[in-house]
């Protein structure tokens, strides 16, 4: 074990604080659609990969240019996507719908890599690299925006679901889809909305973690970090989600800083899904799900 | 089997307990076995007999993924690690300890079974996408673990030399002694399936997928039948792990990672979940398909694309394929292969007179 160092330590804090943040932001897009539609995306990674890839290749004309185009272009997809595969599964298996994701998964993996080529793409924020201190802890500006960033949708994303009609319609689905039918609300245009929502997610995800990480298909592995999140801060909890990514942020961090000298690398992906089993044997619901008893 | 019927003319329980109800099904049964146990291996050449022993291992792992997803209805992302416990447990037990190959194998898929039930305990409380996650978690923490404990692994990175499996004294080395090894593997894995499913446990395993209530109101203990479906899942996937050493002549953890355990879920919804011959048709189509659109692009590729370009190409190329056909075929044709053959089959049932 190294030393135990104060600044070693708030460092990695503060670094896992952020970096969780904008994990949650991801996560954000696998509980809207699991909410809404019971839909169980894995391949929210690639999604954000892909909205990079859109988003880094109509940046040559302007950082804000890519942002718009890596949205639409977002949205669109999720739309057609929803119509063309989510819907024929309705009602199938949970085996299935997982498997149908996969699917996209590895189709928008090989996609990405034929239409946008196979070299890492960069995406610059116009914001200076010249980290922040704040005392002796170093803030990379760009984490710090997409915290921001994070911090800000999460907010806009719980008011819409509180406030707005459209947002209390889409409880409504999420909670009893024949009672939201019966109370004269059109499901699949909401199941649509939610899916068009993850694009948006997907996309800021996408332009974030691009400007942090560079464009590739590394960057949907990300996506894997998605689970440990959802699971801790419960599957349909915005709240959840919010407070689930600072923690395995946190985890993470805390496991590369300490143990990977010990065991020789690695526990950054390790340590979250260890994080996950003992959340998953302690309280299945995760911290705000919704507790839905049933037999099994 | 193809065969026409025109009738009932049983007259005797024994016609009507027999395997083989026709004279027909019996010739078509000679008929394969006399094709892939004596001519495949005397009329292939050794690179397409290598690909068909990849095919023969990609079966018995899919025909125990089978078990569990396809009949039990439960979900494991896990069993490229489950295969890759299999494998370094008999790497470990030949280098070390001399043990010959009907040790090896065995034992392998012993340790996977423990470790499968293990990873299985928490599908007593939880179900669908939460069993779906912590098998995830599974894949994820076997490959960290076998990969940073030197005493399994011999070290980060490393990989386990395993020597030719010996059988009567003589070792297995040509491709075509290896298919016979693999292949008499297959038919026990296969005639094993067959007959779990037959036996008390497989109707179990079926009434749990069906309606988990209702098969615990007639008396399953559901606890202990996801146990067993779990423990005989692993079981065949150590297996596969063993044998797939055998065929590389490595124990490399890289080789069962986690797109190894998406390609076995692929193989069981393509080939058809819940089906004998499902998991045998996906296993030889989701093995062919790399290897065919390799050949083909390598051929006629040239025409259309520089050399640079192709080798970017193929591979994302397999990638486009392989998730195109698992939506395809969800959508589509949620029964998979093992349907478009029974379909096939119906129509030669009263061939030619239809009507």
């Amino acid at each position: 074990m190294p030393e135990f160092d104060l600044t070693f330590t708030l460092i990695l804090l503060a670094n896992g604080l952020l970096i969780g943040l904008m994990y949650a932001l991801i996560a954000l897009g696998f509980v809207l659609v699991y909410k809404a539609t019971d839909a169980i995306n894995f391949a929210q990674g690639e999604f954000v990969m892909f909205g990079g890839f859109i988003a880094a290749a109509a940046a040559t004309g302007g950082f804000w240019l890519g942002v718009v185009v890596g949205l639409a272009g977002m949205i669109a997809f999720c739309f057609g996507l929803e119509r063309v595969v989510l819907r024929p599964m309705l009602g199938r298996p949970i085996v299935s719908v997982i498997m149908a994701t996969i699917g996209i998964a590895s189709l928008l993996r090989g996609v990405a890599v034929l239409a946008f080529g196979a070299g890492t793409r960069a995406i610059t924020m116009p914001v200076s690299d010249d980290p922040l201190f704040l005392g002796p802890v170093m803030l990379p500006p760009i984490q710090l925006i997409g915290a921001a960033v994070s911090l800000v949708f999460l907010a806009v994303f719980t008011w819409f679901f509180l406030k707005t009609r459209m947002g209390m319609a889409m409880r409504a689905v999420a909670d009893n889809q024949t009672v939201a039918m019966a109370m004269g609300i059109d499901v699949r245009r909401y199941f649509a909305l939610a899916w068009a929502l993850t694009g948006i997610v997907s996309a800021l995800g996408g332009v974030i973690w691009g400007a942090m990480l560079g464009v590739d298909t590394q960057l949907a592995l990300v996506g894997l970090k998605v689970f440990p999140v959802v699971i801790l801060g419960g599957l349909d909890s915005i709240i959840g989600a919010v407070v689930a990514g600072p923690i395995v942020g946190i985890v993470e961090s805390l496991a590369a800083g300490y143990l990977d000298p010990l065991v020789g690398g690695g526990t950054k992906d390790f340590a979250p899904y260890v994080l996950m089993i003992v959340a998953l044997m302690v309280r299945p619901y995760g911290l705000f799900g919704r507790w839905q008893v049933e037999r099994i | 089997m193809f065969h026409a019927e025109t009738g009932v003319f049983k007259t005797s329980y024994a016609a009507d307990a027999a395997l083989f109800r026709l004279p027909i099904a019996r010739r078509t049964m000679i008929a394969l076995a006399v094709l892939f146990v004596v001519v495949v291996p005397l009329g292939l050449d050794e690179y397409y007999l290598s690909i068909l022993n990849l095919i023969l291992v990609a079966v018995v792992g899919a025909v125990g993924l089978n078990i569990l997803v396809g009949y039990t209805g439960q979900i494991s992302i896990g069993h490229g690690a489950f295969m890759s416990v299999g494998a370094y447990t008999a790497a470990n037990l030949i280098t070390r300890a001399g043990m010959p190959f009907w040790v090896a194998i065995p034992a392998g898929g012993l340790m996977a079974a423990f470790i499968g039930t293990l990873v299985g305990i928490p599908s007593l409380r939880i179900k669908g996408l939460y069993l779906a996650i912590s098998t995830l978690a599974a894949q994820l923490i076997i490959e960290w673990t076998i990969n940073h404990v030197p005493w399994i692994s011999g070290g980060i990175q490393a990989s386990i030399q395993v020597g030719r499996p010996h059988l009567f004294g003589m070792a297995v080395r040509t491709p075509a002694e290896m298919y016979l090894f693999l292949l008499f593997f297959v038919v026990l894995a296969l005639v094993g399936s067959l007959n779990l499913m037959r036996s008390r446990i497989g109707r179990a395993f079926i009434a749990i997928r069906d309606q988990d209530i209702a098969a615990e109101i007639i008396g399953i203990d559901i606890f202990r039948y996801k146990l067993w479906s779990f423990a005989i899942s692993s079981f065949y996937a150590g297996v596969a792990g063993v044998l797939y050493t055998y065929y590389l002549g490595i124990a490399n953890y890289e080789q069962f990672q986690l797109d190894v355990s998406i390609n076995f879920l692929a193989m069981i919804i393509i080939g058809g979940m819940g089906s004998q011959l499902g998991p045998v048709l996906g296993a030889a189509f989701v093995t062919l398909l790399p290897v065919v659109t390799r050949r083909v692009l390598e051929v006629s590729g040239g025409l259309f694309f520089s050399a640079a370009d192709l080798a970017n190409i193929i591979p994302n190329l397999r990638l486009v394929m392989f998730g195109g056909l698992i939506i395809f075929f969800l959508v589509v044709e949620p029964e998979g292969l093992d349907r478009l053959w029974r379909k096939i089959r119906g129509y030669f049932r009263a061939w030619p007179f239809s009507y």
